[in-house]
């Protein structure tokens, strides 16, 4: 019936090991054998992670605020991500996921997040470049500094005990930035350009205080305060700092972009309170419990010995699907569970269409053996061609939510197609080596009441 | 052998009685698109410790904030769902903070949607094309697999014929919704209908597989009698499928899923059930029809159905 019946079961008790251990863990550790301490040669987190729609959270969607007529390059929206990303990190919200969605538009997802205010305040902020006279004073890295210098023109009065500095000019002056090396030391340096209004103030400036600081800040912080070693005219410098090359990197990276690439806009924005999310996420499990429960039943009634195989295979189906889920850290939502379900259905449908042929082959007479190969080969090609439809809609589904960031329709395209991958391999791997075994095992004499027929 | 085919007619009258209704509500009712697609916000509210203000001081506090077209409901478990055009976040922090100090109660939102215009209705013509595409992507595909069957293309048209009609059945079912229950469609409605679509195909795709098969075995037999074979010798599976197993778990889900996926379950039971029946009762029938050239007696002598 079928050939290397042990490496078939080899592989497949492998495979659902390997799913099991992922469903049942919240991290993968394997520690390395030949290692006396307890190092780990291997370690990932496998933590499951909801969607929105099952925990609750925030969703803001952003647009770049240009006229639709004009392109964005993707570097710049990039980098725009990535700022936002920063800001929000900051927050310490747990787990927010920034994408950039389509060719003008980034998703932002804080899950568990009900108080939008402030992480709306955050993303919306402009970047403000500074370089600030502190007279002889060094500030360290990361200090906050009060600066005469507002958007508004408003200026800042100084309460008791503080000190209001003030902006020679901002990060507008700039021209361009890049990273290079010192010549001599091979230190790595960050070069800039400035317009020619900002090279004149900063010409006069470093002429009269040559050996005082120069202080560098991003929204008042304090990002370097390096020493002025020469009058630099001509509207070229440098800021030397003991740079790592990720550093001087990140550090020219905030130069240029101080401020984001490109102005933002909030198009969309989606609260789900908690009680909901918790309330969808139960009552859809309940559901999916209840309906496999149904559907399990009714395929060991009608399909009776096929109807077992069929039945563990899903089981098996179920747990490697949740597994690849848990590996790769997609994130599971309302209507990925709906994209499991039908997916399950479709996994059945493969088996369906086997034992159907199968039975027709057992009525028409032929043998046991014979019925079961006939109805793996004759229900190939309606199997292949049926659920390659099927991956052709979920990819157009996914396109589609990518686009808009519609997190619910990527959700259910994902889990759809995934599912018709994996149930490829359980519909026409699995199940059948299960009914040889299960067929090896009982030796069926009573056609009629072992195949339902 | 049960015939099937021979009562074609009266599954074209069946399919019409299902579709019409719900297509009436449509156009008398308009597209009951949500804010997915129009723009707009959604905003559903719990108050607790304190008595719920009146619908009419909610939407008070809404024209107060320049926004006077709140639509206000209450739903079955308390909640107030508030719709109205794009709501700011400003405006929506001024309108929450506005009904704190008046009804003196703790609010919890437990939701809340804000969609721009724009953004809207670019949804809604990217949501366009992507049925398009899915369209020619069925047409295409199905004349590649039949390639080697003789008029492989008539198998495409005769399927998007049938996927047509399965997305008629699901915005007929949506505006019968609509007209009853406040259905709207959103961004869930669509994907159910991309997938009712998708499905629809995969299922036509194994009704004309066994056609592709029977007609190299039995090439002698009648067209007509060689449909109606095939179609008898899949029905167990089609039954079993649909029927058996997805229209279960999807009877589950919209029994016990909650409230948030409740209409797309309905939508989606309706459409899939609507699309095993096209491939059987619509697809097949056409292929018959279109072989035997009916039209022909159409007008002129009586139908003779």
């Amino acid at each position: 019936m079928i050939r290397n019946l042990t490496n078939r079961i080899i592989l497949i008790v492998a495979v659902v090991a390997l799913a099991v251990w992922v469903d049942l863990s919240h991290q993968i550790e394997i520690p390395n054998p030949l290692s006396a301490s307890n190092e780990l040669l291997f370690s990932r987190n496998v933590e499951p992670r909801l969607g929105l729609d099952l925990q609750g959270g925030l969703q803001v969607l952003l647009e770049a605020d240009i006229p639709a007529e004009q392109s964005i390059d993707a570097a710049s929206m990039d980098v725009a991500r990535q700022i936002v990303q920063q800001r929000t990190d900051a927050l310490g919200v747990n787990e927010n996921v920034i994408t950039v969605a389509g060719d003008r538009r980034i998703v932002g997802e804080f899950p568990g997040l009900e108080d939008a205010e402030s992480v709306l305040a955050t993303i919306q902020q402009t970047g403000l470049l500074e370089f600030v006279d502190t007279g002889d004073y060094y500030p360290q890295v990361g200090e906050v500094l009060l600066t005469d210098y507002s958007a508004t023109g408003e200026t800042t009065e100084a309460a008791e005990g503080e000190t209001v500095y003030h902006t020679i000019f901002t990060g507008s002056e700039i021209d361009s930035v890049s990273v290079g090396q010192d010549p001599l030391t091979s230190e790595y340096l960050i070069n800039f350009i400035l317009k020619p209004t900002g090279a004149q103030i900063f010409g006069d400036y470093t002429a009269a205080n040559v050996g005082r600081p120069l202080t560098i800040t991003l929204d008042k912080q304090v990002i370097s305060s390096p020493i002025i070693q020469d009058a630099i005219y001509g509207g070229q410098g440098s800021i030397s700092g003991d740079f790592t090359y990720e550093e001087a990197n990140a550090f020219a990276i905030q130069l240029r972009y101080g401020s984001l690439p490109v102005p933002l806009k909030i198009v969309e924005t989606r609260i789900i309170g908690p009680t909901l999310g918790a309330d969808s996420l139960s009552k859809s499990l309940m559901a999916g419990l209840i309906g496999m429960t149904i559907v399990a039943l009714f395929m060991l009634i009608y399909y009776r010995l096929p109807g077992v195989a069929a039945v563990f295979s899903i089981l098996i189906y179920a747990a490697i699907t949740f597994a690849v889920f848990k590996w790769f850290h997609f994130t599971l939502t309302l209507p990925g569970i709906a994209g499991f379900l039908l997916s399950t259905g479709a996994a059945l449908d493969a088996n369906i269409l086997i034992f159907e042929r199968m039975k027709e082959e057992l009525r028409n007479g032929k043998t046991l053996n014979h019925a079961v190969d006939q109805g793996w080969t004759r229900a190939w090609s309606s199997i292949r061609d049926s659920n390659l439809a099927a991956l052709i809609t979920s990819v157009i589904l996914f396109w589609f939510g990518s686009a808009f960031g519609a997190t619910i329709v990527k959700g259910f395209s994902l889990t759809l197609a995934l599912g018709v991958i994996i149930s490829l391999f359980t519909a026409i791997y699995v199940t059948r080596t299960l009914l040889v075994i299960l067929l090896r095992a009982f030796k069926p004499q009573n056609l009629e009441r072992w195949f339902g027929i | 052998m049960i015939d099937i085919l021979g009562k074609r007619y009266y599954y074209f009258l069946l399919s019409l009685l299902v579709i019409i209704p719900g297509l009436i509500f449509l156009a008398i009712d308009g597209l009951p698109l949500s804010i997915d697609f129009t723009g707009g916000s959604l905003f559903e509210l719990q108050f607790t410790n304190a008595e719920a203000p009146s619908a009419e001081s909610v939407f008070r506090v809404y024209e107060a904030n320049g926004i006077d077209d709140a639509q206000i409901t209450t739903t079955d478990s308390g909640t107030f769902l508030i719709r109205s055009s794009f709501l700011t976040n400003e405006v929506r922090d001024q309108i929450l903070s506005t009904l704190q100090t008046e009804t003196g109660a703790d609010i919890a939102v437990i939701q809340f949607d804000s969609v721009g215009p724009s953004i809207g209705a670019q949804v809604a013509s990217r949501a366009l094309l992507a049925i398009a595409v899915a369209a020619l992507g069925v047409i295409i595909y199905i004349s590649v697999a039949f390639r080697k069957v003789e008029n492989a293309f008539r198998y495409g048209i005769c399927a998007v014929i049938a996927m047509i009609h399965d997305v008629a059945v699901v915005f007929s079912i949506a505006g019968i919704g609509a007209r009853y229950f406040g259905w709207q469609m959103d961004a869930l409605f669509l994907t159910a209908l991309l997938t009712v679509i998708g499905f629809s195909v995969q299922d036509k795709v194994v009704v004309f597989d066994r056609i592709r098969e029977n007609a190299n075995v039995l090439r002698r037999l009648e067209y007509e009698k060689l449909v109606n074979h095939s179609i008898v010798q899949t029905l167990q599976r089609s039954i079993n499928t649909q029927l058996m197993t997805v229209e279960f778990l999807l009877l589950a889900l919209a029994l016990f899923g909650g409230v948030t996926l409740q209409e797309f379950a309905v939508i989606l039971l309706v459409g899939l059930l609507s699309g095993t029946y096209s491939s059987i009762f619509v697809a097949a029938p056409i292929l018959v029809l279109w072989e035997k050239e009916e039209w022909r007696t159409w007008f002129g002598r009586s139908a003779n159905a």
